[in-house]
């Protein structure tokens, strides 16, 4: 191993705040952490239908009817609110999760996270772009990097396997349009 | 259905993912996804997206990493009869929408700086831009929603039914395992390899 010429993963900025753990050892837990997910739900980890499902709840506070109209959405609110969903509580506990570590390691920092080159307002007109890209393309997809690329690929989904290729593709082709957002 | 050595169903095999006590056991499950994540350092979009600018593979080595311990264990707890596959969610394939989708997410992945996942655990260590593009997601998911009638037949081109990369290979699943492990290995030394030379470049 060329372990001396490795470049130091990038860390936090904060002074205070905690390195990050190994890539392999949290690697690791989250691998552990799917396994109980499909031994205990039968089903995997998950993080963009509920996303869709809080999206369709607030369309639904301005136009219910044409909410429950609709093709690929109407259904959630069969029997009650689009809310009531497993993926929905899990995505909760992902955010104590998320707290809990980030409080304990010193790692909350409120700022606009972006590229030296980068203005407050470029970062979050790409962030709402990026967004909605990953939004659609979740949907058009069922699922994302959780629920397709992690959940899927540890079954040997054809389907998950081919979309990770597709996201490391689509991901590396883009990069140079994205240079002064990040670099 | 066979009989296994714990005698567990799932809660999808019994039809309960609805009830409270799965929403409780979700809740539960997320607590470490979400740890874990914020372990790895993807509470930082600039951290997520270096991969894709090959300044740090973490993304990589961590997915890759979590890929083969849960295939590793669920092989292990199956060929044990300890579970039974067929209590759990298998997902389709759907070829054409899933290739389109996986590129449009990639480049989405980069303008962003997020996924869903982490963009969640990015808006709870305070990261303004990881809240608007939970936004941003929630409108896209409304798009296709809105779009979907219309574009509902590309599900049909290579959709192929439950799919498994042993059926498409002709191999038993423990091959197929074997060679994604294989995959995960070398892509975990490759990109040490490639750290390695861009670091003695700019050195």
């Amino acid at each position: 191993m060329t372990t001396e010429t490795m470049p130091a993963p990038i860390q936090p900025d904060g002074p205070k705040a905690a390195r990050y753990w190994n890539p392999y050892i949290a690697g690791i837990g989250l691998g552990v952490t799917l396994v109980v997910s499909y031994a205990v739900l039968g089903a995997g980890l998950g993080a963009s239908a509920p996303v869709a499902r809080v999206a369709a709840e607030a369309a639904h506070a301005v136009a219910p009817a044409a909410m429950e109209a609709n093709d690929y959405m109407g259904g959630w609110f069969g029997d009650g609110s689009p809310l009531v969903h497993y993926l929905v509580f899990m995505v909760l506990g992902v955010a104590l999760g998320g707290v809990i570590s980030a409080r304990l390691a010193r790692r909350v920092d409120f700022k606009v996270e972006r590229g030296p080159r980068a203005t407050s307002k470029l970062r979050i007109v790409m962030a709402l772009g990026g967004g909605v890209l990953v939004g659609f393309a979740s949907r058009l997809a069922a699922g994302c990097t959780s629920g397709q690329a992690l959940s899927g690929s540890a079954m040997l989904l054809t389907g998950s396997l081919v979309f990770t290729a597709a996201i490391f593709v689509g991901g590396f082709a883009s990069a140079p349009l994205f240079k002064k957002v990040w670099t | 259905m066979m009989t296994n050595v714990l005698g567990s169903t799932t809660l999808f095999s019994e039809g309960l993912l609805g009830s409270q006590t799965a929403l409780v056991a979700a809740a539960a499950i997320g607590v470490a996804f979400g740890f874990f994540l914020e372990r790895a350092g993807f509470g930082s979009s600039k951290k997520l997206v270096a991969v894709f600018y090959m300044k740090d593979f973490a993304v990589l080595k961590v997915m890759f990493t979590a890929v083969v311990t849960a295939l590793i264990g669920i092989r292990a707890l199956a060929a044990m009869g300890a579970v039974d596959l067929g209590d759990w969610y298998q997902m389709e394939t759907f070829l054409v929408p899933q290739i389109s989708a996986g590129l449009l997410f990639g480049m989405g992945f980069v303008m962003g700086g997020w996924c869903p996942g982490t963009a969640v655990v990015g808006a709870v260590s305070g990261r303004w831009d990881a809240l608007v593009f939970l936004g941003g997601a929630g409108v896209g998911s409304l798009v296709y929603a809105g779009v979907y009638p219309a574009i509902a037949p590309i599900h049909e081109v290579g959709a192929v039914g439950v799919s498994t990369l042993d059926d498409v290979l002709g191999v038993s699943p423990g091959v197929a395992a074997l060679l994604v492990i294989l995959m995960a290995l070398g892509a975990f030394i490759g990109s040490n390899k490639l750290a390695a030379k861009r670091a003695q470049r700019t050195a």
